[in-house]
């Protein structure tokens, strides 16, 4: 693979990595709450697909329309129920909370669907790829992800920009209290931050199995690093920080890999380090907010 | 009229016998007060009275330990604050308080989320404060205080309150400003509002208020209508000098 | 009881306080312990040397099983520090853990025997916590809790490049070759019960010294705590640099008693999840806590033994419902119940002429209006939330 090829590839996951990242970012600028479980639900999602699938027989690309849904509504619930009760208590116990949700997640996970690896089969798609000359091989099934990933970027940026819902969201996000004061009921915008965490890391999810394998550990195991990088790096605060990010951190992965296979995931780290070093804002934020 | 609370017919918002503690402190002890509509109410007293806390407690952010608010007659303990704004109730808080991240525009369209129907609307407020409108477009956390005070009123405002809680005004701005920020209580007055306010400046509050109400750690020494009070009564209330009104709980008939 | 050298500081404070009826100045005391303390200091001793006896009385599995028991408890009193008292939500403490184990493994490498190397390990992880902790000091709490996490996953990422020490399938231990394996068992059961013993005390002392008033301080209200001039920033690295240590006693101890290491469980975050849920369950934020909190934990690892994967799925459930409902955990209940504390880390209170001592800060959580009947601390537990609201 050459160099073009890997940097492209990198940008190309880079948007996978966003998406993860953005409901992780929402969730965390919206109610402080850092969501440790975040990177396990991508894989509950991509497991219920799998289920899905299995028992209904229906072309995995439709399972899009049924999961993504469902956890958006499981998002609202468990945000007014388990978090809002947490939240409800102190910082300290969301963070024990949602740990204590990605270890029984995990677990139940190993329990009932074994510790192999699974994938979302969509058929010939998967090995599909454009040419582009000699040196350029794109799969089309990544570049449909990166796609699809920065439209529901883009929708939500316009989402939160424009619409009233966005805006009181944005409102709840910089003073909680004022924002009572003007008649908004703060859980209920909680709730709404939540279903799009929830529903955005699904469909993460479900795109990671179509494009990869995962299995009950890889939540925690890369995915919430994933996110939280891509973060980190981006810088919390805009939706184009959290692409950025996600888009360097492919890409360091690649270059990284291209170096030597075992070194991908390493490369992100160290970036990572290197950004809290000497950034910790993050690339595009104006002020630090680490 | 005598300086106590009027009670029953004719009160639009009414406290009755509020105690409210802050943990283990007692910042609010059995105040009691009664606001007619087109009232202007203000509420005076040093730092660390109970000012703040009554007002905030009216907007529903404390739980009272003991007492009642009443809107025209309903209590509205079990309310939250942000059903109290349906229910007529806004508050301008301490300190402004407004959407940092927000444009000025999207500040006062906040405001309107949850509006009850009425006379206010966005463009209003931008006849109010005629500046606000070449400046709508700009983030809120870059406008200077006074300028954020008049959009914190505004974004009050377009929620069409019937009684507005307005919560040092004053602070923080120069004395200039706050006179011509109180300057519109006259216009919104006229649009049917009642007001409650709580102010640091004594005589800031004489010019405005058509009633007064003095706290002291947490208890009343004194409230009545501005031409009612002698400036030593309300001295003696501000710092609780004895022997100037009774011992809290109102001012006593006059010898 | 009163100890002497506090007796003097103790009438000195007393000086200035009278007693309920105004009785004259001098009249009341300030104590360190009470009797009950007493008592625990006593059956803590007699606990300590029947332990120290058990590899005479018992089988291997049993000291082996009760090597895992001190190492865990090791590990919670560690996390507790950094969570309960410093405010440090750290899920990557099993970057130290396996750093420890992988220390031993290269010091035996090079004919340094085990045991001896043991101490080294510590030293080397307390060293390496100090530019861990620059990293990652500027971070706030989510953020940081997840840094350690990555922190971890870079450790197990570079260990594993390194074929000297296994790479990716791990290494055997090597160094106890001549030693007899009984001998080698009761060694390493003897080496933890040092660790957790030394740990335990070095908590309680840190607590009840002067940094210990800015750590319980920092526990209850940490902007309080600032604002009272507390060297918030220098203790909380100075906790962290000691979680590390630590936790590396721990990771050392482990590898002596499993003889081998492997990367991925050597720095598994499954050993935050179980220091974490001992901790939470047992108590945060008191000493007690992490190690009732392990015991809690091995009884209920003995009877769902069998159901596998389940025990740590109802491990989780426990604890999550322990830190939403009690987030003062078990101990918690049990202390305000009893008004009890093994560990005297407080001050009593004795007003004129009382027996019954008064705690250090008469406030109670929920104000009752009525005066505390036994002993209360400073009553706010590092799952409280934000205090009351200023003025």
């Amino acid at each position: 693979m050459s160099w073009v090829n890997a940097i492209i590839q990198g940008i190309l996951i880079g948007g996978l990595y966003a998406l993860f990242a953005c409901g992780l970012s929402l969730m965390f600028g919206v109610m402080k709450v850092i969501n440790l479980a975040h990177g396990d639900l991508a894989v509950v999602a991509a497991y219920t697909a799998l289920g899905v699938i299995t028992i209904t027989h229906v072309p995995a690309v439709w399972s899009f329309i049924l999961v993504v849904p469902i956890f958006a509504v499981l998002g609202y619930v468990v945000q007014r129920t388990l978090i809002q009760a947490a939240l409800d208590r102190s910082v300290l116990t969301t963070l024990l909370v949602t740990f204590g949700l990605s270890v029984v997640i995990e677990n139940a996970l190993l329990q009932f669907a074994s510790a192999d690896s699974h994938s979302l089969d969509i058929g010939p798609l998967v090995s599909d790829s454009i040419q582009i000359g000699s040196q350029i091989s794109i799969a089309w099934l990544l570049l449909v992800i990166f796609v699809v990933a920065v439209v529901v970027l883009l929708g939500l940026q316009y989402f939160l920009s424009s619409s009233r819902q966005g805006r009181l969201i944005r409102a709840v996000a910089d003073d909680q209290e004022a924002a009572q004061l003007s008649g908004a009921d703060y859980r209920h915008v909680f709730g709404i931050a939540g279903a799009i965490a929830f529903g955005t890391v699904a469909l993460a999810g479900l795109a990671f199995g179509m494009y990869s394998s995962f299995d009950p550990t890889i939540g925690t195991d890369q995915l919430l690093l994933f996110a939280f990088e891509a973060v980190v790096i981006g810088g919390l605060g805009s939706l184009w920080g959290t692409l950025v990010g996600g888009i360097l951190l492919g890409v360091v992965q690649q270059i990284g890999a291209q170096i030597g296979p075992s070194n991908q995931i390493l490369a992100g780290q160290l970036v990572f380090l290197l950004i809290l070093v000497i950034r910790p804002q993050g690339l595009t934020a104006r002020r630090s907010t680490a | 009229m005598t300086g106590g609370p009027v009670t029953g017919g004719g009160a639009l918002l009414e406290v009755r016998d509020l105690t409210v503690h802050h943990g283990q402190l007692r910042a609010l002890h059995q105040v009691s007060l009664a606001v007619a509509p087109g009232e202007v109410y203000a509420m005076i007293g040093a730092n660390g009275a109970g000012k703040s806390t009554l007002l905030r407690s009216i907007a529903g952010l404390h739980m009272p330990t003991s007492g009642s608010i009443l809107l025209e007659g309903q209590d509205l303990v079990r309310l939250r604050p942000e059903k109290r704004v349906a229910a007529g109730i806004v508050m301008v808080p301490e300190g402004r308080r407004l959407f940092p991240s927000l444009t000025v525009e999207e500040n006062l369209q906040v405001g309107a989320s949850y509006a009850r129907p009425g006379p206010w609307r966005i463009e209003g407020v931008y006849d109010l404060f005629p500046w606000m409108r070449d400046r709508r477009g700009q983030l809120a956390g870059q406008l200077s205080g006074g300028e954020q005070q008049s959009v914190a009123i505004g974004r009050a405002l377009v929620a069409n309150p019937r009684v507005l809680l307005l919560d040092e005004l004053s602070l923080g701005l120069a004395p200039a400003v706050v006179r011509r920020i109180y300057q519109t209580l006259p216009e919104l007055l006229a649009s049917g509002l009642t007001v409650l306010l709580v102010e640091q400046d004594v005589s800031q509050a004489l010019r405005i208020a058509s009633h007064i109400h003095c706290l002291l750690e947490g208890q009343t020494t004194l409230q009545g209508p501005p031409g009612d009070l002698t400036a030593e009564e309300i001295e003696g209330a501000y710092f609780g000098l004895a022997g100037v009104n009774g011992p809290g709980g109102g001012r006593e008939a006059p010898a | 009881m009163t100890a002497p050298g506090r007796a003097a500081a103790g009438q000195a404070a007393a000086g200035m306080l009278t007693g309920p009826d105004g009785g004259g100045p001098g009249a009341a005391r300030v104590t360190r312990s009470r009797r009950t303390t007493l008592w625990a200091a006593l059956g803590a001793l007699v606990v300590v040397v029947i332990l120290g006896y058990l590899p005479y009385l018992v089988l291997s599995g049993t000291t082996d099983f009760l090597v895992n028991v001190f190492v865990l408890m090791t590990m919670a009193s560690m996390w507790n520090l950094l969570a309960g008292y410093a405010g440090l939500v750290s899920v990557g403490q099993q970057a130290f853990v396996g750093l420890g184990g992988y220390l031993v493994l290269i010091l035996s490498n090079h004919a340094v025997e085990p045991f001896l190397a043991l101490p080294v390990a510590v030293a080397g992880c307390a060293v390496v916590g100090l530019p861990v902790w620059w990293l990652v000091s500027r971070l706030r709490t989510g953020y940081f809790a997840i840094a350690t996490w990555v922190i971890a996953s870079i450790f197990e990422l570079i260990v594993v490049r390194f074929p000297s020490l296994g790479g990716g399938t791990g290494a055997n231990l090597s160094g106890f070759e001549n030693l007899d394996p009984t001998l080698l068992t009761a060694y390493t059961y003897w080496a933890a019960l040092a660790v957790v013993v030394l740990v335990v005390l070095f908590v309680y002392l840190i607590l009840r010294s002067r940094l210990g008033l800015v750590l319980t301080a920092m526990r209850d209200d940490e902007v309080g705590a600032r604002s009272s001039g507390a060297r918030v920033p220098r203790t909380q690295g100075f906790v962290f640099v000691v979680a590390a240590a630590g936790c590396g006693a721990a990771g050392a101890i482990i590898i002596i008693s499993q003889l081998s290491i492997e990367p991925t469980a050597a720095f598994s975050v499954q050993y935050s999840a179980e220091m974490i849920f001992a901790t939470i369950i047992g108590g945060i934020g008191t000493i007690e806590g992490p190690i009732l909190g392990t015991i809690i934990f091995f009884a209920l690892q003995k009877s769902l033994a069998q159901y596998g994967t389940w025990y740590f799925i109802v491990l989780g459930l426990v604890a999550m419902a322990v830190a939403l409902w009690a987030p003062r955990g078990i101990w918690g209940l049990i202390s305000e119940r009893f008004g009890i504390r093994l560990f005297p880390v407080g001050y009593h209170l004795w007003p004129a002429g009382e027996q019954r001592p008064r705690g250090r800060a008469a406030l109670r959580r929920r104000s009752s209006g009525t005066a505390p009947a036994g002993p209360a601390e400073a009553s706010r537990g590092p799952g409280d939330g934000p205090g009351p609201p200023p003025g």
